[in-house]
């Protein structure tokens, strides 16, 4: 999202400009022009200084052959695209996953602290959600890891024994270091972030639409579900994509939850199936050198351009729903 | 006229730098002469050492190192140790790159490595020295079961991981255990997730010594997939401490209230020790190719030697027998000797530094030996 912003800045201030210079507003107003202007392009040297370095480190690995790859002690699949898919596979699903159980989580609070909680207990509601965002990533891997598995665990032995004929649910074993626990820890993580957009998107619902549901003698959830919601659609949508942005990127509390394995299972109870992009070049990097950094910076060249994808869905969204928000 | 300036510039640029590397190398001439008596009372006398000293490879050694480089500013309060664990193929290349100045690897030099470190080491040859001794200790968690070790042989253990036995009450358990009573329970293996010189000695431990009861080769990657697993020792004691019934294999000095396997050695179960894990070492044969400096230890992972107990991790210290700088060679002489002394091996096997097992006094003495060889080039 931020390749957008600051494009249609540099837009704004070129309109802008000859205001400026009518004015006269002298050597402060240039100032102030090339200072913003020059951090607005900050950001999209930043990024192409990453996409350059991905690309340049990758190379090697990009290039080898799947012989040469094989060398590399912890290797498997075929080819680099037979290595990399798994991981894929893994970060995308833990991701989705978190983000089924957190979307709608944070849609409730969001919407209990904008219309439903008493003015003094929204506000103090509003600070813990967002002293949740605070919480360094490392914390909720130890808290997800020590805490958080052994509390799963009854759970899933109960979900794996009377579900456990759905394939979801079979095959569970202890201890809860499966991409479902890492999912919950992920879905925690996230849900400050969503939760914040989404309350801010539904404050904004004009008030004229909301009494004219209830003077059409709506219910206050018909009205929530008339002209609140859809309203915020957009704004819930692009406040799951930044919490998605999060979960892919996510490593700490992933490498320290989840047993890893590189399998296209969609067993979610069993250890040793999954394991995120992130995670993997966390652990394997420490004792990397030669062709298997390249191999592992190949891998984040992956992720990299899947969160770009996933935040251009995003925008491509927004911008398709923005005509029927009502908003203006 | 400004292209002219800039030769002249550049001509007189040169002239000095010629200069400067003919007054270097009369020095280093100078020091030369004198070196031959000043580095063995250097090696005796730490207070006299200065310097840097880089080290970098095997993250076995970490720990036991930081030890070492902590309690060695108390011998030699002016040299400035580091070790970078990078990895053991890592350390071996950067040594070989003279990158740094000796290397920890828990695996010994190849033979295309070899010939390198020959240009490496000045025409001087590379030395390598087991100074750690990691006994690796069979985990389990098995809060109701009493017996001080279970017995198991490594055709058991093999099993076990392999996935052929999957309960505690398994008969084959039972008949090496008369007298435990076993719960019945799933057994749960747990292994590294990451690639690991504990998983590669454990895995060679048992494709050698299980009677085939283990069918994958030894790797430094658990060669299974579809476990649970854990990020470094840590990790694995955390995940093995999370589950009842769970069996993994780490450090011994982390095994903590954990259960701990004695292992079948000939028709006695040795439960580990430091002293089991030295023996073991002194009754392996050296491979064919090792020299008094080169003291590479071929680990029999099958003795039958009593209260000998082979699942244990060697690392080496690796390092040159010929250096050209005076310094270097007195640091890493010194250092090295630090490390193989018995002052130093037992700051080592402290549980909470590294809980590794002292070398035997004979290892010892052939190691400052191979130490004391250490010398500047000329």
């Amino acid at each position: 999202m931020a390749v957008l912003s600051p494009t249609r800045a540099d837009k704004q201030l070129n309109e802008r400009e000859p205001d400026v210079k009518r004015n006269k507003g002298g050597i402060a107003g240039r100032i102030f022009q090339y200072l913003s202007v020059g951090a607005g392009l900050t950001i999209l040297l930043t990024l192409a200084a990453v996409a350059v370095f991905l690309v340049v480190r990758a190379w090697p690995a990009l290039t080898a052959s799947p012989e040469e790859l094989q060398e590399i002690s912890w290797f498997s699949g075929s080819s680099l695209l037979g290595y990399v898919g798994p991981l894929i596979f893994g970060t995308l699903l833990a991701s989705i996953l978190a983000l089924l159980i957190a979307v709608p989580l944070s849609m409730g609070i969001a919407l209990f602290i904008s219309h439903y909680a008493p003015r003094s207990l929204a506000q103090a509601l509003g600070y813990v959600i967002d002293l949740l965002a605070a919480i360094p990533s490392v914390v909720y891997g130890l808290w997800g890891a020590l805490w958080l598995a052994p509390t799963l665990d009854p759970i899933f032995q109960w979900m794996t024994d009377f579900l456990g004929f759905i394939p979801l649910f079979a095959g569970y074993q202890p201890p809860a270091k499966n991409v479902l626990t890492a999912s919950v820890v992920l879905a925690v993580m996230i849900l400050p972030i969503i939760t914040a957009v989404a309350r801010e998107v539904f404050l904004q619902t004009p008030r004229l639409h909301e009494e004219a549901a209830l003077a059409l003698g709506a219910t206050r959830w018909e009205m929530v579900r008339t002209a609140v919601i859809p309203f915020g659609r957009s704004g819930v949508i692009s406040a799951s994509m930044l919490g998605l942005g999060r979960a892919l990127g996510e490593t700490m509390a992933v490498l320290m939850i989840l047993s890893p394995g590189a399998l296209y299972s969609f067993f979610l109870l069993k250890p040793g199936q999954h394991q995120t992009i992130a995670a993997n070049i966390a652990s394997k990097f420490p004792e990397a050198s030669g062709l298997s950094v390249s191999a592992l910076i190949a891998t984040g060249l992956a992720l990299f351009v899947i969160t770009l994808a996933v935040n251009m869905f995003a925008r491509w969204i927004i911008s398709r729903r923005s005509e029927f928000s009502g908003a203006n | 006229m400004g292209q002219t300036v800039k030769r002249v510039n550049n001509r007189s640029l040169t002239s000095i730098a010629l200069v400067g590397a003919v007054a270097v190398s009369l020095a280093g001439c100078g020091a030369d002469a004198t070196s031959s008596d000043s580095s063995t009372s250097a090696s005796t006398e730490g207070a006299e050492l200065s310097g840097n000293l880089a080290g970098a490879g095997a993250s076995s050694q970490e720990k036991a190192m930081n030890g070492w480089i902590a309690t060695y500013t108390g011998v030699a309060p002016d040299v400035t140790v580091s070790y970078e664990s990078i990895g053991s193929g890592g350390g071996r290349e950067q040594f070989l790159s003279g990158g740094v100045q000796f290397a920890g690897s828990d695996a010994a030099l190849k033979d295309d490595e070899l010939e390198s470190a020959v240009e490496r080491c000045y025409g001087g040859e590379a030395i390598e020295l087991p100074l750690y001794i990691s006994p690796i200790a069979v985990v389990y968690n098995l809060p109701g079961v009493d017996a001080a070790n279970l017995n198991m042989s490594a055709e058991l253990i093999a099993k076990i991981f392999n996935g052929d036995i999957t309960m505690w009450n398994d008969p084959a358990i039972a008949a090496e255990n008369e007298g435990v009573e076993l719960p019945d329970i799933d057994i749960i293996p747990v292994n590294r997730s990451d690639e690991s010189g504990t998983t590669e000695n454990f895995t060679e431990y048992l494709s050698a010594a299980s009677n085939g009861a283990w069918t994958h080769e030894a790797s430094g990657d658990w060669p299974i997939s579809g476990t649970q697993s854990g990020a470094q020792t840590s990790g694995l004691i955390d995940t093995v401490t999370g589950a009842e019934g769970a069996i993994g294999y780490a450090d011994a000095s982390r095994a903590g209230d954990l259960g701990t396997v004695a292992l079948k050695v000939g028709d006695e179960y040795v439960p580990f020790s430091a002293e089991a894990a030295a023996k073991v070492v002194d009754a392996s044969p050296r491979t064919e190719d090792s020299t008094d400096k080169r003291l590479v230890v071929e680990l029999d992972r099958t003795t039958t030697e009593s209260g000998a107990y082979p699942l244990v991790l060697i690392s080496y210290s690796i390092a040159c027998s010929q250096y050209e700088d005076e310094a270097d060679a007195a640091n890493v002489k010194a250092f090295l000797s630090y490390v193989a002394s018995a002052e130093g091996q037992d700051v080592v096997a402290a549980a909470d530094v590294a809980g590794s097992a002292p070398i035997s006094d004979d290892l010892r003495a052939e190691a400052q030996a191979a130490i004391d060889s250490i010398s500047t080039v000329g």
